[in-house]
């Protein structure tokens, strides 16, 4: 019997999701495909004109990355749910923080990390210039990681329910505000000439606060839905 | 008088005695409501700079006050009734939370149009007003919760977490939104700044008191409904006066 | 005092009374709904009386 450490379960826990996701590569890439549409549909709603993209840029993309990673966080729990998985997780001896941290960080990998990785291409779609484009994937990388532990609590909390993403997302968007806030106004910074430093300490911080008490949240939320 | 405290903390017992307390709370709300108006409306003197819209604000601080007190007062219980699994207090949170969003809702409403003709626009993103409506966004998701949950139990702790979760990230929301506000540079919808004339604070904190009273009456009021929605299958509903007539 | 003077708000009579007009019909509606759900409660309550009062 493997002595279980900590990390020992948490790579346990995102390497079985991972392996379940890549048997199911649609849905990663359905949410990328979304993300990629939704920042194309801005420049279509609002005009060409590129002075106006370029200020827009930064938040247009933010706004896709919410979008796009609430699309996928029923997912987080919804399968090991439906096969019972969840049941034996809960009724485990491991700590089903680390548990929930370990699914935490695998539905990271699978939506918020290719949106970062993807954004600097979409960021030339708005004309933006290259160190705005590096800080828009350092604030991402900063902030989708925050958007994905808000979310688990929600998706712990609506488990099971009708209504599924749309409700997850009305919980948790207004959460998520403030990552959007510091994390657009990191790239903002960037053209504007002030401290990128700042926003991006903010960002730094919350996902601190966040990876601190979301896995102990969450693992409450998921006790209260399963009882 | 030794009040046994635990005797109300049942529904059955605080039933009764939430109507009696009905009429205390909402004569002198209506009472002090008119009296705030009055001197609000007669006493107060025209603002120089804002003339007359600015008597918009004896509703419109109040009622965005009230907003974040009751929808802290609304968490407060529910974390109670989810520590100490005690029904009423959760019943207490579902019965404040409209009450709480229609506050937010007037805060915003009354914030639009004092902003028109003051600023020029229906809505100033002003940190205030935007934190207001992420306000109204947070009481809108907890009765969504609620109303999405079948089992009662399951809705009680759930929206009590969402609840606490929520009065946490409020203070964290407010400061990104005002940070956000300078930043851009945006407005912020203020009051002359200097010193209130003494019948303008009169008047809002009458007013403010009058719609504490009036949100404890109409919450009140509203948990009498959900306790006997609750409790429908118990025997002391059954042989209610009001349910056996 | 002059009530027409009072009525026009200096010009702002739209927003003042529109401010105060509205925050008026919310509390008035929301003491309708409250009572009215206590009202549906009573009759659903006594619906569920009456029914188990024939099928005893």
């Amino acid at each position: 019997m493997k002595k279980s450490s900590l990390f020992g379960l948490l790579a346990l826990v995102i390497r079985r999701d991972l392996l379940l996701a890549m048997r199911r590569r649609a849905d990663v890439l359905t949410t990328l495909i979304f993300f990629v549409m939704v920042v194309s549909l801005f420049p279509l709603g609002v005009g060409p004109e590129m002075d106006m993209l370029r200020k827009m840029a930064s938040g247009v993309v933010w706004v896709a990355a919410l979008l796009a990673s609430m699309l996928s966080l029923p997912r987080m729990f919804s399968a090991d749910y439906a096969d019972g998985t969840l049941e034996q997780m809960l009724l485990a001896p491991q700590s089903l923080s680390v548990l929930v941290l370990g699914k935490i960080v695998a539905h990271w990998m699978l939506s918020g990390l290719p949106l970062a990785l993807i954004a600097p291409v979409l960021g030339l779609q708005f004309d933006m210039s290259a160190p705005a484009l590096w800080t828009l994937v350092l604030a991402l990388l900063l902030g989708t990681p925050v958007l994905s532990m808000i979310g688990a609590v929600g998706a712990a909390l609506t488990l099971g329910l009708r209504g599924g993403g749309v409700l997850v997302s009305l919980l948790v968007l207004p959460l998520c505000i403030p990552v959007l806030i510091f994390g657009a106004g990191a790239v903002e910074a960037v053209t504007s000439g002030m401290s990128v430093v700042s926003n991006l300490s903010f960002l730094g911080a919350f996902m601190l606060f966040a990876l601190v008490f979301t896995p102990f949240v969450a693992a409450q939320a998921l006790r209260i839905s399963m009882e | 008088m030794a009040i046994n405290w635990f005797k109300y903390s049942a529904p059955s017992t605080f039933y009764g005695l939430a109507g009696k307390l009905i009429p205390f709370f909402a004569w002198p709300a209506a009472a002090l409501f008119a009296f705030g108006l009055y001197i609000g409306f007669f006493v107060a003197p025209t603002d120089a700079t804002q003339s007359e819209a600015y008597r918009i604000i004896f509703l419109h601080v109040p009622a965005s006050i009230l907003s974040m007190f009751i929808y802290l007062i609304m968490a407060g219980y529910a974390a109670l009734g989810l520590i100490f699994n005690t029904r009423l207090s959760s019943m207490m949170a579902q019965a404040l939370a409209p009450t709480g969003a229609l506050f937010a809702f007037i805060s915003l409403w009354t914030g639009a149009l004092w902003g028109k003709p003051m600023w020029g626009a229906w809505w100033v993103w002003d940190a205030r007003l935007t934190s207001e409506l992420i306000l109204l966004f947070l009481y809108l998701g907890f009765i969504a919760l609620q109303a999405s949950i079948e089992d009662p139990r399951r809705a009680d702790r759930a929206s009590a977490l969402l609840a606490i979760v929520g009065s946490v990230n409020v203070p964290i929301i407010y400061f990104s939104v005002k940070w956000w506000n300078t930043l851009h540079q945006g407005s912020t919808i203020k009051f002359s700044g200097t010193s209130m004339h003494v019948a303008m604070q009169e008047a809002m904190f009458a007013v403010l008191v009058a719609c504490w009273l009036y949100a404890i009456a109409v919450s009140l009021a509203r948990v009498r409904s959900i306790i006997l929605e609750r409790e429908a299958n118990t025997q002391w509903v059954n042989e209610l006066k009001e349910v056996r007539s | 005092m002059n009530w027409s003077e009072f009525f026009a708000m200096n010009g702002y009579a739209f927003y003042v009374w529109g401010s105060y007009g509205v925050a008026l019909l919310v509390f008035a509606i929301e003491i309708a709904l409250v009572r009215n759900r206590r009202k549906q409660t009573l009759r659903t309550l006594r619906l569920m009386r009456d029914e188990m009062g024939e099928s005893a």
